[in-house]
């Protein structure tokens, strides 16, 4: 039982760390955004786990909720504006 | 366990950091943004975290009498909680900028946007 | 070739300070002096049960305001910067189907519902006035998906939204009157702790917060949403 708890830390930072990369390098915008919001989900699971429940909530609601939101709005509006690497997802 | 969360958030942020300086399309350059955000975050959290402890919230678990050795650090919490609040704020203008660039120069790519060069 | 270059070198650099800063971390077994002030405090001083809340609302007051204000001069400003070009909204589009039109008549009240009762209970439980009211913007986001030409009223968001922050900054002043200073929660009973009608003014205050925060995200979504497209 007391590997539980850090064992899923270890899973989720791994997670995040790979999100992140795909976020940086990966092939489109749209999954880059997703990844994004991806590590800051997994953020708000590592505050539950940290014993920070509000701060768990707050990135949950605002970080990754309306953040990724906001993206992708601009997103729908640049179409056709971001052919250079990668170009569309 | 607070060491490899730790060591997590430092490299959400040089990641993020590298996103934003090898990038050259903005949108690109706001998510990497985001992402060092998030881990900034998550170093400040871990600052505040003690082994074996609950989170600061009284209830019938935690007395008011032994908070002070049941709970954590809440002053990190509380200043993270701020922190994300600020950083959506952020995000958004960075968006409607970038946006705005996009609507008179029909591209993000800031190698092409030999305007704003001085 | 030499931009990346620069960029490596600054993040190794980067990359030593937090080496540095990883290895010689030690997690503290005891609380410092400030965080004992506010575990010792908080119950006694403002009856509430969730500490973080009394350091947003109370003990740090004064920065929660200023940072409700820089969310509304952020709002502001996207509103300014996207506002030109925002007229040519005639035009066609494809309907969004049934599910969603259906979905979201059911849903929205549900939501609004939850994002009240998260910053009503925001001195007794996680959450509070900025969960809650990125809660009640996501209600305002469903309602944009799902009729993409509605147009929300932006006079009705500017007045909840400056209407809350007067009534907060009143509550603030109120506090310099009838308790011990700007903000002060004490202006009513503490009640019992865990109570919902406890901790004085703080329930009242993060509502308000709530308020003032899901209105200027709402109107940020609506700006965003009102900008055509290219």
């Amino acid at each position: 039982m007391s590997y539980l708890l850090p064992a899923l830390v270890g899973l989720v930072c791994f997670a995040m760390l790979a999100a992140a990369f795909v976020a940086i390098r990966g092939a489109g915008m749209a999954i880059a955004i997703l990844a994004a919001g991806l590590v800051s989900l997994m953020a708000s699971v590592l505050f539950l786990v940290l014993a920070a429940p509000d701060v768990a909530m707050t990135e949950a609601a605002i970080g990754s909720g309306l953040t990724t939101f906001l993206l992708f709005f601009v997103l729908g509006r640049v179409r056709g504006g971001e052919k250079e690497e990668g170009g569309h997802g | 366990m607070v060491h490899v969360v730790m060591a997590t958030g430092f490299l959400l942020i040089l990641i993020g950091f590298y996103g934003a300086l090898t990038h050259r399309n903005l949108l690109r350059m706001i998510v990497a943004f985001t992402v060092a955000d998030t881990g900034v975050n998550v170093v400040i959290v871990s600052v505040g975290h003690m082994r074996g402890r609950s989170a600061p919230i009284l209830d019938r678990a935690v007395a008011a009498a032994d908070a002070v050795q049941r709970i954590i650090d809440p002053v990190p919490q509380a200043l993270v909680l701020t922190a994300i609040v600020i950083g959506v704020g952020v995000t958004a203008l960075m968006l409607a900028y970038a946006w705005r660039i996009y609507r008179q120069h029909r591209t993000l790519d800031i190698a092409r946007l030999t305007a704003l060069k001085g | 070739m030499v931009k990346r270059l620069v960029a490596l070198a600054l993040l190794a650099v980067f990359g030593l300070v937090f080496a540095t800063l990883l290895t010689g971390y030690a997690p503290d077994a005891e609380l410092n002096q400030t965080a004992r002030y506010y575990a010792e405090r908080t119950a006694a001083d403002l009856g509430a049960a969730n500490i973080v809340t009394a350091i947003i609302v109370t003990y740090r007051g004064l920065d929660t305001l200023g940072e409700v204000t820089v969310l509304f001069l952020a709002a502001a400003i996207v509103g300014l910067v996207l506002a030109e070009g925002a007229h040519d909204r005639s035009r066609m589009r494809p309907p969004v189907g049934e599910l969603l039109t259906t979905g979201t008549r059911f849903l929205v009240p549900m939501i609004l519902l939850l994002g009240a009762y998260v910053f009503v209970n925001g001195h007794l439980t996680p959450g509070g006035g900025f969960q809650g009211g990125a809660i009640i913007a996501s209600a305002v986001l469903l309602m944009l998906l799902a009729d993409p030409l509605r147009h929300f009223s932006h006079r009705l968001i500017s007045a909840i939204e400056s209407l809350a922050g007067i009534l907060y900054v009143a509550i603030g002043i109120a506090g310099l009157f009838l308790a011990g200073g700007f903000l002060d929660n004490r202006i009513l009973p503490l009640g019992n702790l865990g109570e919902l009608a406890s901790a004085g003014a703080i329930p009242l205050i993060y509502s308000l917060i709530g308020l003032k925060v899901g209105a200027e995200f709402s109107s940020m979504l609506a700006s965003l949403s009102e900008t055509e497209e290219p």
